[in-house]
């Protein structure tokens, strides 16, 4: 079977997160990683590659030239293959444009599952995955915590608020994972040094390589979210410390907070 | 010359360093306290192929150069000691004799399941009276019939009883050199299980403590006379060669100590606070921490140097790598003593204490200035060349 699995490089918020002048977030200036859902997705697929001999996990990112960077993780973790969508002119995309553009990737390809992550770190908005079948006219699973094949099925476990629900959904289908699907699966040295060889299967498409897609749905211009303002959160104050002799005089002074709080 | 690490090793490091910290670090104290080998942690290693690190692929390794596995054992010593020990004495003083030594049978039969992961390798050269002198060595091996019998035994060797696979040295004859008698040293392969091969003393150590470091027994150990690796009489070279590559993984092993004492006492410093503000705002702190920084540095590049160098022997070899990695033992595993001892005494009372790490680390780095040639050895071997 042929599983694509879309991912996404996104600032690592451990190295710090920096802003431009302008409020937008300065990608160049931050450590990037994978993903950590999209990594979660990866590790589904490859764990399906793994039970399932024969099938071929493709990697698809949408970014600058840097995103290549994931890619060769992807592949130093077990993918066959990866594409980097990269053109000036799908730049700014908002998730309207960015699943048209994935869509119109992936149309190029065979593929019996897509998998994507449930939702990006940088942007929070858990859309793309949902658009990216809707565009496709492919079934959506969400929030899948496990996934198993049976034949032409898959049998998915999906989260929900209270409890979850197992779907039984003939493939194609979309799945969007969730990082608890991830195991904490690592890359392997030697896959590393082959991911950066000449024969590591990277391709690199623009915008003439994208399928049935309008001009108008892409990059900035084919954007309808448009960001009014954006801003670093608001430091709060330092705090109050206060240095009790004993348990006693804590707890009376807690107390005594919460009271004048009206919280008790 | 580029002091840049390339793409694929900076991905490397951070795998290594990634792992270190999710798999290892949270069971260092534990592995310590208990002196158990972490097996678990080991077999994840194995699955992830840092146990054949540099080991061609064709023989079930990984196909990475030196620099890369010298990385690996850097990152996993900087949170655990032990760790680093076990990967760096089954890669460099068990795979790497047999991937250089041994025939194709050879590799086939015991360097594939060791650089898989599947099996673990130890070494035995030390014995009782015969460490760094290995005309000392009484551990005997006489041809009978199609078998070798193997008598004597093999002290503090690391892996010890965890291992599967261990190239063991003894003495297959006499020879004459320059008028003297001469013990004929050979080197073999022995497999655990092997009738009249037994373990003795687990070590009680100071450092390094999960390491599982045993005594070797052979008595009347026959093994096939295919188990010889290399030529007959040539063991002592084998134990030479292999020695130079184990420099630059106990090299690496120190450097990730020192690294990972360093690392906390910056952070100790920042917070730690006497006389109304943090440590690392007086000076003698400021100028010290510089110290052991600068001198880690020039650890890590001797290292990387040694390392790089045997890269270059291993498509060349005519290339000797013996001073540069006999230079970056001396120096790592003498900056890890220094900064480790410096690093307790930054973190004062709660340096001493186990929970926090550091005087483990201090325990940890002593070894390294003792094994796999002491600092004195290393010190000859740098000399002899110099004075040649």
């Amino acid at each position: 079977m042929k599983i694509v699995v879309c991912v996404k490089q996104v600032p690592d918020t451990k190295g710090g997160v920096k802003f431009k002048p302008d409020g937008t977030l300065d990608r160049g200036a931050m450590l990037a990683i994978m993903n950590p859902d999209d990594k979660a997705g990866l590790e589904a697929a490859l764990k399906i590659k793994n039970e399932n001999p024969g099938t071929e996990v493709t990697v698809v990112t949408m970014g600058l030239p840097k995103a290549d960077d994931v890619l060769r993780e992807a592949l130093a973790m077990g993918a066959d293959k990866a594409i980097l969508v990269t053109d000036r002119v799908l730049g700014g995309a908002d998730t309207w444009a960015t699943s048209q553009t994935l869509a119109g990737a992936i149309r190029n390809l065979d593929y019996d599952l897509v998998i994507t992550g449930r939702q990006a770190i940088d942007g929070d908005t858990a859309q793309v995955g949902p658009q990216i079948s809707e565009r496709l006219d492919l079934p959506l699973i969400s929030y899948a915590e496990d996934i198993k094949i049976d034949g032409d099925y898959v049998i998915v476990k999906r989260q929900f608020e209270d409890r979850y629900h197992m779907l039984k959904v003939k493939m194609p289908c979309l799945i969007t994972a969730l990082a608890e699907l991830g195991e904490g699966m690592y890359m392997t040295p030697g896959g590393i040094f082959d991911a950066y060889s000449d024969s590591a299967d990277v391709t690199v498409w623009g915008r003439a390589d994208l399928k049935d897609v309008s001009d108008d749905n892409l990059g900035l211009k084919g954007s309808p979210t448009q960001i009014a303002k954006a801003s670093d959160r608001v430091a709060k104050g330092a705090g109050e410390k206060v240095t009790p002799d004993s348990p006693k005089e804590a707890v009376d002074y807690i107390v005594g907070k919460l009271a004048e709080k009206h919280v008790i | 010359m580029d002091f840049q690490l390339s793409k694929e090793h900076a991905m490397a490091r951070s795998l290594f360093k990634d792992f270190a910290e999710k798999e290892v670090k949270p069971r260092a104290i534990e592995v310590d306290e208990t002196e158990e080998f972490p097996r678990d942690t080991v077999e994840k290693m194995a699955k992830y192929g840092f146990l054949g690190i540099p080991v061609p692929k064709e023989y079930g390794g990984q196909g990475c150069d030196p620099l890369t596995y010298a990385m690996c054992v850097e990152e996993l010593s900087k949170v655990c000691g032990t760790t680093g020990v076990i990967v760096s004495a089954h890669t460099s003083l068990c795979c790497d004799p047999i991937m250089t030594f041994g025939t194709e049978e050879q590799k086939q039969k015991w360097l594939v399941p060791l650089a898989k992961g599947e099996k673990l390798g130890a070494f035995g050269l030390t014995e009782p009276g015969a460490g760094t002198d290995a005309q000392g060595m009484q551990t005997k091996a006489v041809l009978d019939g199609d078998e070798w019998v193997l008598n004597g035994s093999k002290c503090f060797i690391t892996n010890g009883k965890e291992a599967d696979i261990y190239v063991i040295f003894a003495v297959s004859g006499k020879v004459e050199k320059r008028g003297k008698m001469m013990k004929e040293i050979s080197a073999y392969v022995v497999e655990k299980g092997t009738p009249g091969f037994t373990f003795g003393t687990k070590e009680n150590k100071m450092g390094i403590r999960g390491s599982s470091t045993y005594e070797l027994i052979f008595q009347d150990c026959r093994i096939p006379k295919d188990n010889l690796l290399g030529q007959q009489g040539k063991g002592f070279n084998i134990a030479m060669h292999t020695l130079d590559g184990g420099r630059i993984g106990i090299a690496a092993q120190a450097l990730g100590i020192a690294e990972g004492a360093l690392d906390r006492t910056i952070e100790y410093v920042k917070e730690r606070k006497q006389f109304g503000r943090a440590i690392g705002q007086f000076q003698n702190t400021q100028f010290q921490l510089a110290d052991m920084a600068t001198k880690t540095k020039a650890a890590q590049l001797l290292v990387y140097q040694a390392a790089m160098k045997k890269g270059e022997y291993q498509k060349d070899p005519k290339i000797s790598y013996s001073v540069e990695a006999a230079m970056a033992k001396l120096c790592a595993a003498e900056v890890a003593m220094e900064v480790t001892t410096k690093a307790v005494q930054y973190h004062g009372g709660y340096g001493y204490i186990r929970e926090y790490e550091i005087e483990r680390m201090m325990r940890d780095a002593k070894i390294t200035e003792i094994y796999e040639g002491t600092s004195e050895v290393q010190r000859m071997v740098i000399s002899s060349a110099l004075l040649k």
